[in-house]
């Protein structure tokens, strides 16, 4: 089966969801007309990024009742999405979170497990920290998706890599730093590199929507990818400039890619748990 | 081995989008700024150009009866290049009638006085031509607080805080800022003859490659030393950082309340744009 994966690499209005859901609905429409099958926007698509105290107040609690939920659940009739907001939990914690709707319903929703409150970072300070992460069945497969901070740890990539997930669905709200001599910014080449590697390793697809724009000082780099299972680049959005880029995948490539190098097949899952056991033990 | 080099087509397109995002998001489209001849406000008059067309900058040049008559030119030759417009204020009167109410007046003190003079010059034409003023700090002066808190530091954006010295000197160039302006030796020309690495005993080619290691690569001083850096110069460096770290911190507040600006009130400044 062969699917188009939209990235819509764009800036947001920081704190206005309205003013982003707008925009999400023409990405949207663009996407549809170009007849992809999934869009996929960056982490806090719809709200934007340094929310601080503005995070209760854009949150939303995803369901049909909720009148932005309910505009997205009605487009997402023709065309798959995964987007960014703040998600309020039943017992009213906020956390950064991406919706995966899918004919009208909610398929997944993914809390951010990994908050990164150091160095600029301050996201545990406004954010409850979400305790799972799952793959889960769509019409194109089995996919999981991580935001951000989420897959600087080896361990949530490959965890959903063992749960099932043949397609990695990845958001970001990266601001850009490190620059030196070279063409791009060390964190540019640093996300990438990573992403490249996970798409080797786990001879899967791995498909990363990152913004652009500014916020206060900091800049947010876009360079938007989607990876094969051979770690090829398939497509890459340009820096620092919005998008909506269409890629076409070959699902059949994970039959191919895995034929001639069975990474998954040979992977020791039970040594890895025993060897876990004894290290946590151990601890 | 200290290599600050910076890739400058990228630092250009960074910097250039920051400004233009961020005076179009605060509701302007135009800029103002002090030019004085030298590399810093030149690299800014330059970026500014660059990012929000030459017709949406006013150059605004304020020398004080001592400033050097080269250093106008200077200005003049940038402005002309850019084409953009430009005022000439002089802040001699402005600055005198203050000055010579005392007698006991220090360089120091006067220095300070013509920073803020421009700083309100500045504001007051911000307001005339409906432009943000685009600051001309960069990463060493704002690091050693080399510079008059509420005067030359006084701006709404500071495009190139986060470049050193001698990356400013890499851009300019790259941005065809004139020879004359980027090797000239860097002055503040608060008084005749003033240098900026005579004043600071230093020269920036010395200190960036140290503020690099103690900041950006979070080097214990002790290990700077150990680097080949003389103890001295590190330590005064060190203590240089720190004693000026007031200027660039909003000034604290006497916390009371539940919920209070600067603990637990935090917005970002682009709040809702």
């Amino acid at each position: 089966m062969k699917i188009k994966l939209a990235l819509a690499q764009f800036n947001t209005r920081l704190g206005d969801v309205k003013a982003n859901l707008d925009r999400h609905l023409e990405f949207i429409e663009e996407a549809r007309q170009k007849r992809a099958d999934l869009v996929i926007f960056p982490e806090l698509s719809l709200t934007g990024y340094i929310l601080q105290d503005l995070a209760a107040n854009c949150a939303l609690q995803p369901h049909q009742n909720d009148p932005v939920f309910n505009e997205l659940l009605q487009v997402s009739k023709d065309i798959d999405l995964m987007v960014g907001f703040v998600h309020e939990d039943p017992r009213h914690r906020f956390y950064i979170a991406s919706a995966y709707l899918s004919e009208g319903k909610i398929l997944h929703i993914h809390n951010k497990a990994y908050l990164p409150t150091y160095g600029m970072f301050d996201e545990s300070r406004f954010f409850a920290w979400g305790d799972s992460v799952r793959a889960f069945d769509t019409r194109f497969g089995r996919v999981g998706m991580l935001i951000c901070e989420d897959f600087w740890h080896a361990s949530l990539p490959y965890l959903l890599w063992l749960d099932g997930a043949d397609i990695l669905l990845f958001a970001s709200a990266s601001p850009g730093r490190g620059l030196n001599k070279n063409a791009r910014l060390s964190s540019s080449e640093w996300v990438e590199h990573t992403n490249r590697a996970y798409a080797g390793l786990f001879t899967n697809f791995v498909a990363h929507a990152n913004r652009v724009g500014f916020e206060d000082g900091l800049n947010f780099w876009g360079g938007s990818t989607i990876f094969d299972p051979d770690g090829n680049l398939v497509v890459r959005a340009p820096d620092f400039k919005e998008a909506l880029i269409i890629a076409e995948i070959d699902l059949n490539q994970l039959h191919r890619s895995r034929a001639k190098l069975p990474l998954l097949r040979d992977e020791r899952t039970n040594l890895i748990q025993h060897e876990l056991d004894r290290i946590l033990d151990k601890s | 081995m200290i290599d600050l080099t910076i890739n400058t087509d990228l630092a250009k397109t960074i910097l250039t989008s920051f400004i233009r995002t961020e005076v179009i998001r605060a509701g302007f489209k135009k800029a103002v700024m002090g030019v004085s001849g030298g590399i810093d406000s030149a690299l800014s008059l330059y970026l500014s150009a660059a990012a929000l067309g030459s017709e949406n900058v006013l150059a605004v040049r304020m020398p004080y009866k001592t400033s050097p008559q080269e250093t106008l030119a200077d200005a003049q030759t940038m402005i002309d290049d850019l084409g953009i417009q430009s005022r000439t204020i002089e802040i001699t009167d402005m600055v005198d009638s203050l000055v010579n109410r005392f007698e006991d007046m220090s360089k120091l003190r006067a220095g300070n006085i013509m920073a803020r003079m421009r700083m309100i010059v500045l504001f007051d034409q911000s307001a005339v031509f409906n432009g943000l003023v685009m600051g001309t700090s960069n990463k060493t002066e704002l690091l050693l607080g080399y510079s008059t808190i509420f005067g030359d530091s006084a701006a709404a954006l500071q495009p190139i805080g986060d470049l050193y010295k001698t990356q400013v000197r890499q851009l300019a160039r790259a941005m065809g800022v004139p020879d004359a302006v980027i090797t000239k030796a860097p002055s503040a020309d608060l008084w005749h003859g003033q240098t900026d690495e005579g004043e600071l005993g230093f020269t920036y080619e010395d200190v960036d490659k140290l503020l690099y290691l103690l900041v950006d690569q979070r080097y214990r001083p002790e290990t700077c030393v150990e680097e080949g850096f003389e103890r001295a110069f590190v330590e005064r460096v060190v203590e240089m950082i720190r004693r000026n770290h007031f200027k660039r911190v909003m000034p604290p507040i006497a916390k009371l309340s539940q919920r209070t600006i600067g603990y637990d009130f935090l917005y970002p400044r682009d709040w809702g744009t």
